[in-house]
């Protein structure tokens, strides 16, 4: 391998293919990864609201879906959906993409469920007793004590696993789905510049990624000094 | 003073996993009295005054407030806890809200007060606690003996029949001891019905009508302040006083 090329063919592919890299593959990262989060965060608020409720069948439940989902790889769960669910559940007609990104939502709402019940159980419970000892119910308590302050807890860390997310979703290119990591098997695999190509994808992740978290550190900061009481 | 029974409680028992803290608590709280709890810690104190508007909820007995069972089954807590004001020892102000929403919200929330009448009542009670110049800063800004002030007013906006307060100064820094002291007795000499669980001997003797030594979850002994602390007649009441006094 000549390594003094490889500046010039990360230039050559960058200008054969940026198509093939920016269009397809980034906008195919975003678009599974803002599904994955957005669902996930959706599906994960009802299930931490399940996994704190009163009723002990239900909260068992929960509890084993979200060690389920936990414990076991993505690339297994991935399996079972692009492979297994579609022949259980025909009727639901979906593209393998969709069925990948359903996936990648079921795994983000275990996540996100634990992010928001770790973040409504670290506000002090005093600040639930002065609001009932105030006549508050237990939901308008929730609602304009708890939540409020539990937000500074439960937005930076659903930052980081947006950013995890994005990582994830490389898992895509298993089935050839045209995310980033797929442009790489298609441009590497079409040139051999397998090399060159991972450092242009590498370098794309890194430029997705690096932003994102220094916004979710400055947050983290932010949060900090207000929420000093 | 009224005669006027305002809280009443009968045979109270609670424990936490197997330890028993409240073993029997039968008490009564007139309106317009002051009564201060004091105790070795672990006796029981702040339970007891914590059962008194169900934030803990006892395994046993029945707590009576303005007449109604509040202990039953079917009952609205939240519309009788409005009439109980409650301050914690780690003050629990809204760290997410000004100290003028720390106020207003529950009037406006629970009581349906209008923003202009809840924020009039907020003007003036913080005038009242020396804190009128603090009312858009956030809870962060203020020191301890502020916090506690804030928390104190917060809980009068409701307009309550009575004061809970679980060790109102234990957590403060011994400079800012006297200032909250000072509000509570403004407003003990104003009238205001209110249980005090305390660890501030003097204040208790000062302000008190009645104190209750209460050990080993129960009320070992109850008298006037000069009963309590110039006649203790309950050997445990003896040696607890010999030690802090």
């Amino acid at each position: 391998m000549d390594f003094s090329l490889i500046g010039a063919n990360i230039a050559k592919l960058l200008q054969q293919y940026w198509q093939v890299f920016l269009l397809e593959g980034v906008v195919n990262t975003l678009k599974l990864t803002v599904i994955a989060v957005f669902f996930g965060v959706v599906l994960g608020t009802f299930v931490a609201m399940c996994k704190m409720c009163r009723f002990k069948l239900a909260r068992f439940f929960i509890t084993v879906y979200i060690e389920a989902i936990r414990g076991t790889p993505i690339l297994l769960q991935l399996y079972i959906f692009y492979f297994v669910l579609p022949q259980l559940l025909p009727v639901l007609k979906l593209s393998p993409f969709m069925w990948v990104a359903l996936a990648l939502c079921i795994n983000s709402s275990a996540y996100v469920s634990e992010i928001i019940r770790a973040g409504i159980q670290a506000v002090d419970i005093g600040q639930t007793e002065a609001a009932r000892s105030l006549g508050m119910s237990g939901r308008q308590a929730m609602a304009r004590i708890v939540l409020p302050q539990a937000v500074r807890n439960i937005l930076p860390a659903l930052g980081n696993e947006f950013i995890m997310m994005l990582k994830e979703t490389s898992l895509a290119s298993t089935f050839f789905l045209g995310d980033l990591m797929t442009s790489y098997l298609l441009v590497g695999g079409a040139t051999y510049l397998r090399f060159e190509a991972l450092i242009i994808v590498g370098a794309i992740y890194l430029l997705l990624t690096y932003p994102l978290s220094r916004v979710v550190n400055a947050f983290e900061r932010k949060m900090a000094k207000d929420g000093a009481d | 003073m009224a005669q006027t029974e305002l809280i009443k409680t009968v045979d109270l028992y609670k424990s936490f996993g197997r330890l028993g803290v409240l073993k029997g608590v039968s008490e009564t709280i007139r309106t317009g009295e002051v009564v201060s709890v004091i105790g070795p810690s672990g006796g029981g104190k702040s339970t007891f005054l914590r059962c008194l508007n169900l934030l803990e909820t006892p395994e046993k007995g029945q707590i009576f407030f303005e007449g109604a069972e509040i202990t039953g089954k079917k009952v609205d807590i939240d519309r009788h806890r409005q009439k109980m004001g409650m301050v914690f020892q780690h003050f629990n102000v809204f760290p997410h809200l000004s100290v003028r929403k720390n106020i207003t919200l529950a009037p406006m929330l629970v009581k349906g007060a209008s923003e202009a009448e809840a924020n009039a009542r907020a003007d003036e009670l913080l005038e009242r606690v020396g804190l009128a110049d603090k009312a858009e800063a956030m809870p962060g800004k203020l020191s301890g003996g502020q916090k506690q002030r804030l928390a104190i007013v917060r809980a009068l906006a409701m307009e309550p029949d009575v004061m809970l307060f679980d060790e109102p100064t234990s957590a403060l820094d011994p400079e800012m001891v006297g200032e909250v002291l000072e509000v509570i007795k403004g407003l003990v000499k104003s009238g205001m019905t209110s249980v005090i669980v305390t660890h501030e001997m003097g204040f208790a003797r000062e302000v008190s009508d009645r104190v209750l030594f209460m050990a080993d979850g129960i009320i070992a002994e109850s008298g006037t302040p000069d009963e309590v602390f110039n006649h203790p007649q309950n050997p445990r009441l003896q040696d607890f006083l010999a030690k802090v006094l």
